[in-house]
């Protein structure tokens, strides 16, 4: 008898346990596919061919985002360009070298301080070292913002996607003779290229919905410009500037724009899973 | 050299002599006064429980530790007469002399041919052809050529567990080493790899030495003609396996052996 009340108690608290996570869960989801569903029924009226097609218009007259998504494609992939190998070669000496000395712990603090510290915080810092000498709003500023963004993250996950390669490979590259610097390059870092490779995705699709660091580096511009050197417009900032307006036709572009940076921040954390799973499937 | 050869003294070559090794991790002595010698072209064996120090014996011998800052070995391990603890021993020349199988099969993260290149590379600059060839040489000598022939440009991870252990075999003898070390080899795989495995360790010794260590008693007494029993640090005994095993000298060999310890 007494066996089978520890069983009954043990099998209602499994259930009471499974009820809260399961309400947990739905809590969560809730509001996730209330902004998708929000953002869908506003959004997807205003995709329009003409987003693609032209650039942003002053209030009251129809237009596009095109000059936005020019300067959100062009920013982002020169970021991505700048923080990537910083981020890579930091990460790689903190996972391969970092067991000794003092370095590698101090690098590895102010890296998790980088990767949580508020981006409006990176976007004044670019501001006062670059945006205030130059003495003006440039596509470089918020490239270079973004790219101390991408820098922890890319640290962060090439350390750990390195830490998860055996040492027993290490071992036995090792044991063939072959030089650190070899080990590194042929076998642990092409172990975790799968990984390394998520993590940078998953960097640009952080980036790419940036705004703050935005605001105070490559501002906007309401015409096309494919000079970095100039203020560039920008989705999150052209969003931002928009929604707020009074006026119907940007509050339309804003949603537009929003959709449009949802779809690509999912399609590329789609594709992140998809390579991770590949990697994971091989081994 | 005479002095060494207190086991066997008809035949005996030593390949390597070891002479008062002791082995630190961090401040705890794992390898206690080590002496022994192995012989030439001939399998030993290290065997004892776990924690004995026999995997920490069989790592002194390619200086694996050094990977490891707070690890380090004292005394003279000398292959045919140089001290390769020396530091004056440039490691990946020893390396290229002494090769090494670990526990778990260690595919490197590419194809079949490369995982066996990539040794041979790092020493020899062969034509295509000679690559070709010796990449043929590793595969027949690890009896892995007729299962792997086709599939050369396939990725090494692809394998079973038992041909991809016999990959790391290829991959260790194309680089033409004198030594081979087994750490464990057949101690992830099937019965029936492990049969494979085996055979081939008697057929690798016609060219190898070959140093084992091993958890399986049985495979000691199968595949070596001498075996060292250590326990917590220390070599208690040694010396040519039939004996060990018949007739060992030392009661807590027999008790070892018998099961009735460890």
């Amino acid at each position: 008898m007494i066996m089978m009340n520890l069983y009954t108690r043990r099998r209602i608290i499994n259930a009471a346990g499974l009820v809260i996570s399961v309400l947990a869960m739905a809590f969560g989801l809730f509001w996730l596919c209330w902004i998708l569903w929000t953002l869908l029924e506003h959004g997807l009226p205003a995709l329009t061919p003409m987003v693609f097609a032209q650039m942003t218009p002053p209030p009251g007259s129809s237009g596009g985002l095109l000059n936005a998504i020019a300067g959100s494609l062009m920013m982002t992939l020169v970021g991505t360009l700048i923080g990537t190998p910083i981020g890579i070669l930091a990460g790689t000496y903190l996972a391969e070298f970092g067991q000794r000395g003092w370095l590698a712990p101090i690098t590895r603090f102010i890296n998790d301080v980088l990767l949580s510290a508020p981006s409006i915080v990176i976007g004044l810092f670019v501001y006062e070292v670059y945006v205030v000498h130059v003495k003006h709003f440039s596509g470089w500023a918020g490239a270079l913002a973004l790219a101390i963004i991408v820098i922890p993250i890319v640290i962060r996950t090439t350390e750990n996607m390195l830490r998860l390669v055996p040492t027993t490979l290490r071992e036995a590259a090792a044991a063939l003779g072959a030089p650190q610097w070899k080990i590194i390059n042929f076998i642990t870092l092409r172990a975790a290229r799968a990984g390394i490779i998520t993590g940078v995705m998953l960097a640009i699709a952080r980036i790419s919905g940036e705004t703050a660091p935005l605001l105070f580096t490559a501002l906007n511009n309401q015409f096309w410009n494919s000079n970095m050197d100039q203020p560039m417009a920008n989705l999150p900032v052209v969003i931002f500037q928009f929604a707020m307006s009074p006026y119907e036709d940007w509050q339309k572009l804003a949603w537009a724009g929003a959709l449009l940076i949802t779809l690509s921040v999912l399609t590329l954390n789609i594709l992140a899973r998809v390579l991770f799973r590949q990697k994971a499937a091989s081994h | 050299m005479n002095a060494e050869n207190t086991t066997d003294p008809k035949t005996i070559v030593p390949k390597i002599i070891v002479k008062d090794l002791n082995f630190y991790y961090g401040n705890y002595r794992a390898l206690k006064n080590i002496n022994l010698s192995i012989a030439e072209k001939m399998v030993t064996a290290f065997i004892g429980p776990s924690g004995c120090g026999k995997s920490t014996l069989l790592r002194t011998f390619n200086r694996m530790y050094q990977l490891y800052p707070q690890q380090k070995a004292t005394g003279e391990i000398l292959l045919d007469g140089a001290n390769i603890l020396d530091k004056s021993q440039d490691l990946n020349m020893l390396r290229a002399r002494i090769g090494m199988v670990f526990q778990k099969p260690t595919p490197f993260p590419m194809s079949i041919y490369d995982n066996i290149a990539f040794g041979v590379k790092l020493y020899e600059n062969l034509s295509k052809n000679d690559m070709d060839e010796r990449v043929e040489w590793a595969l027949h000598k690890a009896a892995l050529w007729t299962e792997a022939k086709d599939k050369l440009k396939q990725s090494g991870t692809g394998l079973s567990g038992g041909q991809q252990q016999r990959l790391c075999i290829a991959r260790a003898i194309a680089v033409k080493p004198q030594v081979l070390l087994l750490d464990e080899p057949t101690s992830a795989l099937d019965p029936i790899s492990t049969a494979h495995i085996e055979k081939l360790i008697d057929e690798l010794k016609e060219d190898f030495t070959i140093v084992i260590v091993t958890h399986n008693m049985q495979q000691a007494a199968r595949v070596s003609d001498y075996t060292a029993y250590m326990y917590l640090g220390d070599l208690i005994e040694f010396g040519d396996t039939s004996t060990v095993f018949t007739n060992p000298k030392r009661k807590e060999t027999e008790d070892y052996i018998t099961g009735r310890f460890g």
